[in-house]
């Protein structure tokens, strides 16, 4: 009798000062969430900002936040909460990324310059790394052809190996890259020979299955699966 | 037990590392990187202090059926707040230590010393055993963090201590110490050398 007492004193002990804890520190921790995911928008867009500058400020200022329609590839104007969130299975063989499903409504954004003009098209991307799904963003000049940016914002990567994703040296090397080839096939590759072709990013060192999970979110997401109509518009001049 | 035995003999004496070979393998998952050495033994130290002292207050009212999983709840409980707290104030190093802050309930140390000590002692004294064998955990972890950032990729604390060749320096980084058993190694040379110090701690041949 007396087990049954003191184990269930404790847990409830226990569990009001975790759920305590976890309710009152959630908003600055959702803050915290939300100023990095716009930061790392802001970075994929190549746009400098210093640590100091009010992020959401900056953020508003030049960037356009979207909804596009995954499966037609046109922008949609309003959006229902259910509609966001929608889940559309993704076909096993075209699943490269092992995600299984995708949202039908994504939110893109887009970076304008003072006159309006479209200047760079921001993409979350996401695909299984090691140990985790990574979370990230590919930016595409308005030709939707050539990388501007890529930076990952969420991913459970090995810190030293893996998680070498954030190392800015690395990212650095994606600008200017070429996503598609002359067919309009997406195509990059993480690879240990690089050639110095422009489809070509060097992979990381010990990080082998991280890298390919780079590879295979390129390849899902610029396919006609993932982002691949929408791009097809913006090349059409739709946007 | 005197204050100054309970901090300081985990250090070298009783190293919980070096001596009862505990808590091994974060030793080589978060020892690349410097900053995150000192996150992680900041955690660890905390977790291990407080797990302590709340087993010992309630150590008279723990049946000894269940008192394992009473003090895993206790630890659960204080990583759970490590982590939180780690998300809220110190975003970065949180999200590049990912499950590693976790993974702390899994340490042998914490365990070790909240059923090897903290039941049968005060709290005052637990609370000082774990903070003392978080300062030993602490010891190694910091020796090994530093060797491994220094020669693998150059820095510390992300500082750029030696310029790597492909960064036009003149250091070649040593890809090895990037890896986890590098750790091994140092932990290896480490363990060596107390027992040269302390010849007792030496076990007897076979």
């Amino acid at each position: 009798m007396k087990t049954i007492l003191v184990a269930f004193i404790l847990c409830l002990f226990c569990s009001a000062i975790v759920s305590t804890t976890a309710v009152t520190l959630r908003p600055m921790q959702e803050m915290n969430v939300e100023i990095d995911k716009k930061k790392n928008v802001l970075r994929a867009s190549g746009e400098v900002f210093s640590e100091t500058d009010n992020i959401i400020d900056v953020f508003n200022n030049i960037i356009t936040t979207v909804q596009i329609d995954m499966d037609t590839g046109s922008v949609v104007s309003e959006l229902s909460k259910d509609d966001s969130k929608i889940e559309v299975e993704i076909p096993r063989e075209l699943d490269v990324g092992s995600l299984s499903t995708r949202k039908k409504y994504v939110e893109i954004y887009l970076k304008k310059d003072s006159s309006g003009k479209i200047q760079n098209i921001i993409l979350p991307i996401a695909s299984k790394g090691l140990w985790s799904t990574m979370l990230g963003f590919i930016a595409l000049e308005s030709d939707a052809k050539t990388v501007t940016g890529f930076s990952y914002y969420k991913h459970g990567e090995t810190p030293g190996l893996g998680g070498e994703v954030d190392n800015p040296k690395w990212k650095a090397q994606w600008i200017g890259k070429k996503v598609f080839d002359e067919n309009g096939n997406p195509k990059i590759d993480v690879t240990k020979n690089n050639t110095g072709s422009v489809h070509e990013i060097d992979a990381l060192s010990g990080a082998t299955i991280t890298g390919d999970g780079v590879e295979n979110s390129m390849m899902y997401w610029l396919s006609a699966h993932g982002y691949g109509k929408f791009l097809d518009k913006v090349k059409q001049g739709v946007l | 037990m005197k204050v100054k035995e309970l901090l300081f003999d985990p250090i070298l004496k009783n190293n919980p590392i070096a001596l009862q070979i505990l808590g091994v393998c974060s030793a080589l998952a978060v020892t690349v990187q410097l900053n995150q050495v000192l996150i992680m033994c900041l955690a660890l130290t905390f977790v291990c202090a407080f797990s302590s002292l709340f087993v010992s207050i309630i150590r008279n009212h723990v049946p000894s059926s269940i008192r394992i999983i009473i003090q895993m709840t206790i630890i659960a409980s204080m990583v759970i707040l490590v982590n939180e707290f780690l998300k809220a104030f110190a975003y970065d190093v949180s999200k590049s230590m990912a499950v590693y802050v976790g993974l702390i309930i899994t340490n042998c140390i914490v365990m070790g010393r909240t059923e090897g000590f903290a039941m049968k002692n005060g709290p005052i004294s637990s609370f000082l055993d774990g903070i003392g064998n978080g300062l030993g955990y602490s010891f190694i972890l910091i020796v090994v963090g530093v060797f491994r950032e220094l020669l693998g990729s150059g820095k510390l604390m992300g500082f750029t201590i030696l310029p790597l060749v492909r960064d036009g320096g003149w250091y070649p980084s040593n890809g090895l110490m990037v890896l986890s058993p590098s750790a091994f190694f140092i932990i290896g040379f480490i363990i060596w050398g107390i027992r040269v110090y302390y010849p007792d701690q030496m076990e007897e041949s076979n």
